[in-house]
C-alpha cells in the first residue's frame, strides 16, 4: 500500500513547480474561467473544474491560469466555462466532465475552439 | 443540493464574493451525540442587521445579474428537516459567519459527499485566500491551511500549479478518507 503522502513532499513538487513557473513569463498563456455559483453549482461546476484541473495535469500544460468568475446569469447554460486565448474569450455551456477534456485539449492546449458547444464570444 | 460538500462550495462562494482574504471552514461530526456542524467564518465586508433579517428569502441577493439568491433559503430548509437549523452573525464591515448544524444520523440528511472536490475547488480558483479547513470526526482531526502550504512551496503562483494542485487534491482525499476510518467520504 503507497504511505500516507505527508506535507512534507511538497517540498519537493516545488522545485519542480519553480521549473514550470520559470518557463512562463509573466501572465499565463490562456485563462480558464468555471462560473461557481448556485446554480452553476448545483448543475456540477465542482466536476466541470475537477476534470479541467486533471487534463491539464496529465497533459503537464502550465501556461493556463484557472480564474475565478461569478454567473453570467446565464443560469440555463450552467456549467459554463470561459477560455480565454489568443485575445478572444470563448464561452462554453452546459460543459460536462468529459466535454471538459475535449475543450482542454482541443482549445486551452491546442487553440483549436470547440465550435459546437460555444455559446458566446467576446 | 445533493450532497452537503456542494452547499458548503456554495456558502464559501458567498465569503469569497463578500471579498474576504480570511476563511476559516470548520466541520465537526460526532456520531454519540449525534450531530454534524459546518461553520464558515469570513473577513469579507459582512452585512447589517436589517439585512440578515432578510437573508433567507428567496428575493435576498445583491448578485447584478439575476433576481433570486437560493443558495442559503434551501439550505435552511434542508437543516431544518435533518433536525438542526442555520444561524448567521455578520457586522458589517467586519465579517460574517455561518452556522449549519444536522442531527447526523437523520435518513434525510444528504451524503457528505465529494469534499475532497470542494475543497480544491476553493484553493484553485482563490490560490491567495487564507483558507483555513479543520475537520474533526468524533476524536480525529485534520486541519489543512493554504497560508502554511503558500510557506512552503515559496509563492502564491506555485498554488497555481496544477501539479501542485493535483497533489494536494490527493492529500486532501487521503486524509478525509482517514478520517472516516478509510470508507469513501460520499457514504458518510
Ligand atoms: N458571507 C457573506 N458575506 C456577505 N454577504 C453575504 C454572505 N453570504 C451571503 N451574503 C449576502 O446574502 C445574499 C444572499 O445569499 P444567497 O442566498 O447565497 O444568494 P446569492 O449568493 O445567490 O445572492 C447575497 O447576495 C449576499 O448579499
Ligand atoms: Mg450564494
Amino acid at each position: 500500500m503507497e504511505k500516507i503522502k505527508s506535507i512534507e513532499e511538497l517540498r519537493k513538487l516545488r522545485e519542480h513547480a519553480r521549473e514550470s513557473l520559470k518557463v512562463r513569463s509573466g501572465e499565463a498563456k490562456v485563462k480558464i474561467m468555471v462560473s461557481m455559483g448556485t446554480v452553476g453549482i448545483a448543475a456540477g461546476a465542482r466536476d466541470t473544474l475537477m476534470a479541467i484541473i486533471s487534463e491539464l495535469e496529465k497533459r503537464q500544460f502550465h501556461d493556463a491560469q484557472i480564474v475565478e468568475r461569478g454567473s453570467l446569469g446565464l443560469d440555463k447554460e450552467e456549467p459554463v466555462v470561459a477560455v480565454e486565448r489568443d485575445n478572444k474569450t470563448i464561452f462554453y455551456g452546459k460543459v460536462t466532465a468529459e466535454m471538459a477534456r475535449k475543450i482542454v485539449a482541443q482549445h486551452v492546449i491546442n487553440g483549436q475552439i470547440v465550435s459546437e458547444w460555444v455559446i458566446a464570444k467576446e | 443540493m445533493k450532497e452537503l460538500s456542494l452547499n458548503i462550495l456554495d456558502i464559501v462562494e458567498n465569503s469569497i464574493k463578500s471579498g474576504a482574504k480570511n476563511i476559516n471552514l470548520e466541520i465537526e461530526e460526532d456520531n454519540e451525540k449525534d450531530f454534524l456542524i459546518i461553520t464558515v467564518k469570513d473577513d469579507g465586508k459582512g452585512m447589517d442587521n436589517e439585512f440578515v433579517r432578510i437573508i433567507f428569502d428567496p428575493f435576498t441577493t445583491t448578485s447584478t445579474n439575476k433576481k433570486v439568491g437560493l443558495g442559503l433559503p434551501l439550505l435552511r430548509e434542508s437543516a431544518e428537516n435533518c433536525g438542526g437549523g442555520i444561524e448567521i452573525q455578520s457586522e458589517k464591515g467586519k465579517g460574517t459567519i455561518v452556522v449549519v448544524k444536522f442531527k447526523h444520523s437523520h435518513i434525510d440528511r444528504p451524503p457528505m459527499g465529494d469534499l475532497a472536490s470542494t475543497i480544491l475547488t476553493i484553493i484553485a480558483t482563490n490560490p491567495e485566500i487564507n483558507f483555513l479547513y479543520v475537520h474533526k470526526v468524533n476524536e480525529k482531526v485534520f486541519k489543512l491551511s493554504t497560508k502554511e502550504i503558500r510557506e512552503i512551496v515559496g509563492d502564491m503562483a506555485a498554488l497555481r500549479d496544477v501539479t501542485i494542485l493535483k497533489w494536494l487534491g490527493d492529500y486532501v482525499r487521503e486524509n478525509i478518507k482517514t478520517l472516516y476510518g478509510g470508507e469513501e467520504n460520499g457514504k458518510n
